[in-house]
């Protein structure tokens, strides 16, 4: 077969060269029975096939899950749970134990995660038998499996023990309501004169309360919510005369979000 | 004409050693799923650099609307998911890729593990490859921060907090990555940025040329 351009070849492996060989230079795949092939362009193109399937779930998964994407970061807020990448979960956990916490901090952040690091980067100098087969170095073997079930473990403790849900609910983007209101009209003046200002905001865009802007009641029900209260929200605090409520209600049905 | 051309350089410079090098080494029989279904598993390192790719191509783009500051990181992120064309599917394969990068390098450890390739000669490929591992968690951390909502900043404390605790030289580290003693904010945004942009990738690209040489110098290890 004439190859390339007639140069000579660096380390081509179809051209073993016998005499320069160094004792740990694995043998020639020619020495192994069974079928060889090609890398370029045979086997690129079998992977290259494999990498199609892959990148086909890859764009599934990307296109049926958009990224998540919580609101700003307020470091003001401290009612937030905090919770890493999932993959981080196993060692977040451990943390969380009797023996690797509080005073004992440093065997759950440190000691521990550090000797398994350790173990792994120099596991080629800790097991220096000449076995390969999993079967004949029960010991590797064994503490891999116990590492992987330590890992699935933990994470999975964390994971049930966190409260999606809430995490969620608590994370959620909140939409900004404006609306376009007039300060001098009479349901504007009322409004401001009440406590309702103190918890539904200066512009009804919410706060302790929710926001009163395209609200789906009809005067006469925000009248009983404001007597009767609803959810966390106490009610009779309207302290103005009936008529004063009603038509502060009316003006209340009027507000509807800006474009 | 292309054949013109390449003759040209080649009788300049002899590059054609250089990518012959690279494709001219044949593929064992036992690490193709041609001839054996379960050779699937010699994936799994092909698998994790064709995601790598994907994510160095992704993070690019990301950053032509990405900025690394604290008033605007947020609504770069939320404008990249909404109005840009395409943005969210730029964002979501970085977003899934970091996930999938992680699921696929943990594959191959195990592979290589179990199958005890990283024994004599390719101890030192071994230990490459956990460097590896390591600069992509670094990677997935320094991450998560960037887009700069509540889970990525109560995230990133936490593991600031988890640095801090090493004995001696805790405080060193927290002060190198968050950019002050005691405050997580601006400094951090922008000193994550710098470190998920720069830093551990040309780290990475080190790591890889290495992986790679190595493979390509010691060949894949033969049949158990």
């Amino acid at each position: 077969m004439h190859r390339g351009k007639g140069m000579k070849f660096v380390g081509d492996s179809r051209v073993p060269d016998l005499s320069n060989r160094k004792k740990n230079t694995p043998k020639d795949y020619s020495e192994y029975p069974g079928k060889t092939e090609a890398f370029w362009p045979d086997f690129l193109l079998k992977e290259w096939l494999v990498g199609a399937v892959f990148l086909v779930g890859y764009l599934v998964l990307t296109v049926a899950h958009p990224s998540p994407l919580e609101r700003p970061a307020d470091p003001a807020d401290t009612g937030y749970i905090p919770v890493p990448d999932w993959y981080f979960l196993f060692l977040y956990q451990l943390l969380k134990y009797e023996f690797a916490s509080g005073p004992f901090n440093i065997i759950g952040a440190i000691v521990m995660p550090g000797l398994a690091f350790g173990a792994l980067l120099l596991v080629p100098f800790l097991d220096t038998s000449k076995e390969r087969s999993p079967w004949k170095r029960p010991l590797p073997t064994g503490f891999m499996l116990l590492a992987i079930a330590s890992i699935i473990y933990l994470t999975w403790e964390s994971v049930v023990n966190h409260d999606w849900e809430a995490a969620k609910a608590y994370g959620e983007i909140k939409e900004e309501v404006s609306v376009e209101f007039d300060e001098t009209s009479e349901g504007y003046q009322l409004y401001q004169g009440s406590s309702c200002i103190g918890c539904h905001g200066n512009s009804f865009e919410g706060g302790i309360g929710l926001p009163l802007v395209g609200l789906e009641y009809t005067a006469e029900e925000i009248v009983e919510i404001a007597h009767e209260g609803k959810g966390g929200m106490p009610g009779g605090t309207f302290t103005g005369t009936e008529e004063e409520l009603q038509k502060l209600a009316e003006y209340i049905t009027t507000l509807q979000p800006a474009e | 004409m292309l054949n013109k051309i390449y003759d040209w350089v080649d009788e300049r410079l002899d590059i054609t050693p250089i990518w012959r090098d690279i494709a001219d080494h044949e593929v064992p029989e036992h690490v193709n799923p041609a001839h054996h279904f379960s050779a699937f598993v010699y994936c799994f390192g092909g698998l994790t650099f064709f995601i790598t790719v994907i994510q160095i191509l992704s993070g690019m783009f990301l950053t032509m609307y990405y900025v690394p500051d604290i008033e605007n990181a947020w609504e770069s992120v939320y404008y990249l998911q909404n109005e840009v064309a395409f943005g969210e599917i730029v964002r979501g394969m970085h977003h899934w890729g970091a996930s999938l990068v992680i699921v696929m390098m943990f594959l191959h450890t195990l592979r290589v593990f179990f199958t005890g390739s990283y024994k004599k000669p390719r101890e030192l490929n071994w230990m490459v490859g956990v460097l590896i591992f390591a600069v992509m968690l670094g990677l997935g951390f320094t991450g998560y921060l960037l887009p700069w909502d509540m889970k990525a900043l109560f995230a990133t404390k936490v593991g600031i907090e988890i640095a801090a605790s090493v004995p001696f030289v805790g405080g060193i580290i927290k002060t190198l990555l968050a950019g002050d003693e005691t405050i997580i904010g601006a400094q951090t945004l922008t000193r994550f940025f710098a470190i998920h942009v720069f830093f551990l990738p040309a780290a990475l690209f080190a790591l890889l040329a290495a992986h790679f040489i190595m493979i390509r110098r010691q060949g894949i290890s033969g049949p158990l």
